[in-house]
């Protein structure tokens, strides 16, 4: 008996994180977004040289064979430095759709390439959650009509991994003819999210299993926003307990003032235990699946409210200097808003934990 | 991650099983707390003792079961008995603060003569600790104890002691050294509560119970060996106990069976012909509250871990008091909103539900967010011993006393 993380995920999370703080410090996170790109090209090569793009595809076809625990610490150093790294869709969410619903020849052809970073993928679920503006997909006769709404990691998707509305998942090319882009700016320019119009596009099916896969990939993005948020509201903390020792006013350093103490604590007292929760619903996905969907739930919900009351509160710890561009606080604010919208916002994520549990009744 | 146990604790946890089918039957019904212990509790907790169901790990020279230290073991007593229903092993003042500190503080008389009837149920304490004037400042405390022919004499105030009316002895902090720095100046002291001069009126709380006393000392004389530690060392003494107490405030058994019951009243009760469990806005803040409660529930196994690997507990452990106080408060307040207008019934009224727990409970845990160590100071702690942020500085007028 022993909650917590391995030696492996410890050095695991240490490695990412110290590669993050060498080659993507927040002048670079700048300048990157800047550019109107949120792909470091610097920490991608890095972190495809650590291996994170098989991260979870099995050493069958190439990858590292984890899990979701270790993609959970992957995407919290990741939140921690607010990296413009596409991670969750394109590093798990699609591996891990084709390790559910690919036939043999499917992962065959696609999971060595995923670890190879020979293709990318961006990921189309939301569709799948709640749909907005008309967004749905439909297939007929093995063509893909629709618009999906809020694909994830789009920027130099060469592939796209999508869901109709059955919660029947697809591999479409990005180059398709029918294939429209289109580019939807977020508040988080750390991440790269678009809409996809679809019409009659040609598209290679997965194995339909009535939307199984499509849930338990929904779950495991939840998660991985989870964890994202978890080190996003870990990094303000931090950066708020730094400043409230550094800034003086009335002759001392605010943070002597138990004011400001006091709401570095309750930040701090709400924060602590979702690292736990994040942990047991990553450690659920790989060795109690029949809990995962339930708390995935509970984690995104959870860390999705937390972490608003935690980036607000960071903020208003930095006074004036928060609101300014010049510290850059705004880029973990934006991002923990991200996290909390994308993938079902918490009053969605708990409807849907009400529904697991049979405390209501699914509609006709 | 590991969350299995080995084949030595699933056996363990079978052996506990296969006591509570067959003893339940003798488990006292409702286990009053802040009471003296009824005897069938007694009966219990002699038999618990001897089956090492509780008072585990205390040598069996003071009356406990003597097994060595398994952190693991008690989670697993713990659990089953929480998940069976069945009251476990007594919880009161004596045996969760009293105790801990003989056996660290203690000479061997002492532990020889109280610790035993104290585990049986047989001899009830109370803690003389707070004082008006000394609540979060409690090393301000002012009751004097002066040293006149061989015995102490105490004269002052002690208030919010539970269990002051049941209670045989007294484990109280008095000032001896009037001179000292104020955090010096203090002793432990253990009397008995027939000792003339000890005078005890019931403190009524909001909830309508008096669920605490006060107790007043005049000239109250106390041999001059019935002290724990040296005098003046007192705080430090104390010290040793407030954490087994601020433990006892944060059990997640304690929260998940809060939180159940709030799920079972909220599928039940019927308001407009609907169950308050189809009423959307009500659902949606149990949601909340069941994700925070899953959230406390891994942040204390994670807690546990770091005990059984004798790793300090760090953030996850600090903040436990002033999370699960306020989670427990807020499952009582959602019950009460959940019944609506039938949430303000109390006193045995008709229609009343659950005794009019919910209510109590909505009340007394804010007693419980004030007391052992209120929310600020928890806040003071996350902050200077969690976050490395300063400490308060003293006003300049104020000084050490």
């Amino acid at each position: 008996m022993d909650f917590g993380l391995s030696q492996e995920q410890q050095m695991l999370a240490e490695s990412v994180a110290r590669l993050l703080r060498e080659l993507c410090p927040l002048n670079h996170v700048r300048n990157v977004v800047e550019s109107e790109s949120a792909v470091s090209a610097q920490a991608e090569a890095a972190l495809a040289e650590l291996g994170l793009n098989g991260l979870v595809v099995p050493e069958a076809y190439g990858g590292l064979g984890l899990g979701m625990l270790d993609a959970a610490v992957v995407a919290t150093a990741l939140g921690e430095a607010v990296a413009p790294v596409p991670f969750a869709g394109r590093k798990v969410l699609a591996p891990l759709a084709l390790i559910e619903a690919g036939s043999d020849a499917q992962k065959a052809n696609w999971l060595p390439r995923i670890a190879s970073g020979g293709v990318c993928f961006g990921v189309g679920l939301q569709g799948l959650v709640t749909r907005r503006d008309g967004s749905g997909v439909s297939c007929a006769d093995g063509r893909l009509t629709g618009l999906a709404l809020f694909v994830l990691d789009c920027e130099e998707a060469d592939h796209f991994l999508v869901a109709d509305d059955n919660g029947q998942l697809y591999i479409i090319l990005a180059q398709s003819e029918g294939v429209e882009q289109i580019a939807l700016r977020t508040i988080d320019a750390t991440r790269s999210i678009c809409g996809l119009r679809l019409s009659s596009v040609p598209a290679e099916a997965l194995r339909d299993d009535g939307g199984k896969a499509a849930q338990r990939i929904i779950a495991a993005g939840r998660i991985l926003l989870a964890a994202d948020s978890l080190g996003a509201a870990d990094a303000m903390i931090a950066q708020a307990v730094a400043y409230a020792g550094q800034r003086e006013q009335f002759g001392r350093v605010i943070g002597s003032f138990q004011a400001v103490k006091h709401m570095c604590a309750e930040m701090a007292a709400r924060n602590e235990p979702c690292r736990s929760l994040v942990w047991y619903a990553a450690h659920a996905f790989d060795a109690v699946p029949e809990e995962a969907p339930l708390m995935a739930c509970h984690a995104k919900s959870h860390l999705g409210e937390t972490g608003r009351i935690i980036a607000r509160t960071a903020t208003e710890v930095h006074g004036g200097m928060g609101f300014t561009d010049l510290l850059g606080l705004h880029y973990w604010f934006k991002r923990i808003g991200f996290d909390r919208q994308i993938l079902g916002g918490p009053e969605t994520v708990r409807e849907e934990a009400a529904l697991l549990q049979g405390w209501i009744a699914r509609a006709a | 991650m590991d969350l299995s146990y080995n084949p030595e604790y699933e056996s363990f946890r079978d052996e506990v099983r296969g006591f509570i089918t067959a003893n339940r039957h003798l488990a006292p019904k409702g286990a009053g707390r802040a009471s003296r212990p009824s005897p069938e509790s007694v009966v219990w907790q002699k038999l618990l003792i001897r089956h090492g169901y509780t008072a585990r790990t205390i040598p069996r020279e003071y009356g406990g079961f003597g097994a060595d230290p398994d952190i693991l073991k008690s989670r697993i007593i713990a659990e089953e008995f929480a998940h069976a229903g069945v009251p476990g092993g007594l919880a009161n003042q004596g045996i969760s603060m009293l105790v801990p500190t003989l056996l660290e503080l203690g000479t061997e008389e002492q532990k020889r003569r109280w610790i035993e009837p104290t585990l049986a149920g047989d001899v009830v304490w109370c803690q003389g600790y707070s004082e008006p004037g000394a609540g979060s400042d409690l090393a301000s405390l002012k009751t004097s104890a002066r040293i006149e022919n061989g015995e102490f004499v105490i004269n002052g105030q002690k208030i919010w002691t539970s269990t002051a009316k049941e209670a045989d002895m007294i484990f109280c902090l008095v000032r001896t050294e009037g001179d000292a720095a104020k955090h010096r100046g203090i002793s432990y002291l253990i009397f008995s509560m027939q000792t003339p001069g000890i005078e005890v009126r019931p403190l009524k709380t909001m909830t309508g119970n008096a669920e605490f006393n006060e107790i007043f000392f005049t000239d109250v004389r106390v041999p001059i060996d019935q002290i724990v530690g040296q005098r003046g060392q007192g705080w430090f003494v104390a010290n040793a106990t407030l954490g087994h107490e601020r433990g006892m405030l944060g059990d997640p058994d304690a929260l998940e069976n809060r939180l159940l019951a709030l799920i079972d009243l909220m599928r039940q009760e019927q308001v407009d012909g609907h169950r308050v469990i189809d009423l959307p806005a009500f659902r949606d803040r149990l949601g909340s509250l069941q994700a925070e409660v899953a959230a406390m529930k891994y942040n204390g196994m994670r807690v546990l871990s770091s005990q059984i690997k004798g790793e300090p507990g760090g953030m996850a452990k600090l903040i436990v008091k002033l999370q699960a106080c306020e989670l427990a408060h807020q499952i009582s307040a959602l019950a009460i909103d959940a019944l609506g207008e039938l949430g303000l019934l109390y006193h045995g009224s008709p229609h009343e539900r659950a005794h009019g727990s919910w209510q109590w409970n909505y009340m007394f845990q804010l007693g419980l967010i004030i007391g052992g160590g209120t929310a600020q100071i928890q806040k003071n702690i996350i902050s200077e011993r969690g976050l490395n942020m300063p400490r308060e500085p003293r006003l300049a007028s104020q000084g050490e006393r």
